[in-house]
């Protein structure tokens, strides 16, 4: 594009050059009094600036329409399936994978956090009643049938530990599978990242353009700033070089009790 | 503080609604139900069940900061302590919260000291 916006300055600077000479020669000639010679370079002038602004009207269509060809994906799937070929169309596929994958990861890991505790407080209450147990025998507190009852019970605890523990193992290790998906995830995210940021400085492209073509007709626009108000925005990102966001609970903490709480 | 108060807690993503479960049940709070936005809670809230309210802010259909300004509004509902659990972190939010009446603010991601932290607080400053 950058060939196309030379092409174009080049052309904005013709016009301006013509405009300045054309302006000299209408005074010139208002002047002398050759009012009929002076229309003649008004019409002039409106001529030119006429074919200008075609020529860049004509080649911000078509900057558009080499943007909107950039964003499709290769010659994969038929030229006139626009839906299919849409890139904009397969990020938005791809994100809701990433939304899949991280949901499956997170529940399937909740799953197995949730089936997992059970074991470790379960293991730690009989430990608990074991060690205390264990301590009255220590100090010789302890009848010989309670020993017996302590004996079987140990027994049964060590076979239960086992069983137990090996459960748990299997588990985080499933945990630590579960988070394959970042690596998946993580490419997925990448390319929409590229496609995005290509997206961005074609319509930055257009835009530039499309400002020529303002100063040539001297169009000025008026834009309105949105007023949002208070509504939801999700995360803030780069929060420690900003001044309106919060930087952690701590900052919170401190703004909460600055109003009094 | 009663252990066995009945606690809303509304979030839209399923995950986050499990994960505060799982703290509030590590904290001794058993006795707890889920929605998942506003619109959902409001109505549970209204049958006099609920002693806490946590939420999200941002969420389809009816926000937290809806949800909040809702209850504040409902004769039956205007005392029930609300923690607001969020990613929300602009300034202007958090003020805006606490002046539609919030009890306490909990960026996300958080840990589960504070959320204990906080639901402390907010029991403490009841129960005196």
């Amino acid at each position: 594009m950058s060939d196309n916006t030379e092409e174009q300055n080049e052309t904005v600077r013709a016009f301006e050059d013509g405009l300045k000479e054309q302006s000299y020669r209408l005074k010139e000639l208002v002047d002398s009094g050759d009012i009929s010679g002076a229309m003649e370079v008004i019409n002039e002038i409106n001529e030119t600036r006429d074919r200008t602004l075609y020529q860049e009207v004509g080649r911000l269509t078509r900057s558009l329409y080499e943007s909107i060809r950039n964003f499709h994906v290769d010659s994969a799937v038929p030229p006139h399936d626009e839906e299919a070929m849409s890139k904009m169309n397969d990020a938005s596929d791809r994100l809701t994978y990433v939304v899949d994958m991280t949901n499956k990861a997170a529940n399937k890991t909740l799953d197995l956090v949730e089936e997992t505790m059970p074991y470790a407080s379960g293991i730690k209450e009989e430990a608990v009643q074991l060690k205390e147990a264990w301590g009255r025998l220590q100090r010789k507190e302890m009848k010989p049938e309670e020993f017996r009852a302590l004996s079987g019970r140990m027994d049964e605890f060590l076979q239960k530990l086992s069983v137990d523990s090996d459960k748990v193992y299997v588990n985080l290790s499933e945990i630590l599978l579960a988070q394959d998906f970042q690596d998946l995830t993580g490419q997925v995210i990448h390319r929409v990242t590229g496609l995005v940021k290509e997206v961005e400085e074609n319509l930055v492209d257009l835009v530039r353009m499309a400002g020529k073509v303002d100063s040539i007709t001297g169009t000025v626009h008026d834009i309105d700033e949105v007023d949002r108000g208070i509504e939801g925005e999700g995360p803030q990102m780069n929060t420690e070089k900003r001044e309106d966001v919060v930087s952690g609970q701590d900052d919170v903490d401190d703004l909460l009790s600055s109003l009094g709480f | 503080m009663n252990k066995d108060m009945k606690i809303l807690v509304v979030d839209d993503f399923s995950t986050m609604r499990r994960i505060i479960k799982n703290l509030l049940r590590d904290l001794g709070f058993t006795n707890t139900d889920e929605a998942d936005d506003g619109n959902t809670a409001l109505p549970m809230l209204q049958t006099g069940k609920y002693d806490f309210l946590v939420t999200d802010w941002n969420m389809p259909g009816m926000t937290g900061i809806e949800l909040l300004q809702n209850v504040r509004a409902d004769d039956n509902l205007k005392t029930m302590p609300v923690l607001m659990v969020t990613a929300e972190a602009k300034r202007d939010q958090i003020v805006a919260a606490a002046q539609a009446g919030v009890n306490g603010y909990v960026v996300k991601p958080f840990t589960a000291a504070v959320l204990k932290e906080k639901i402390d607080k907010i029991f403490e400053r009841i129960d005196s």
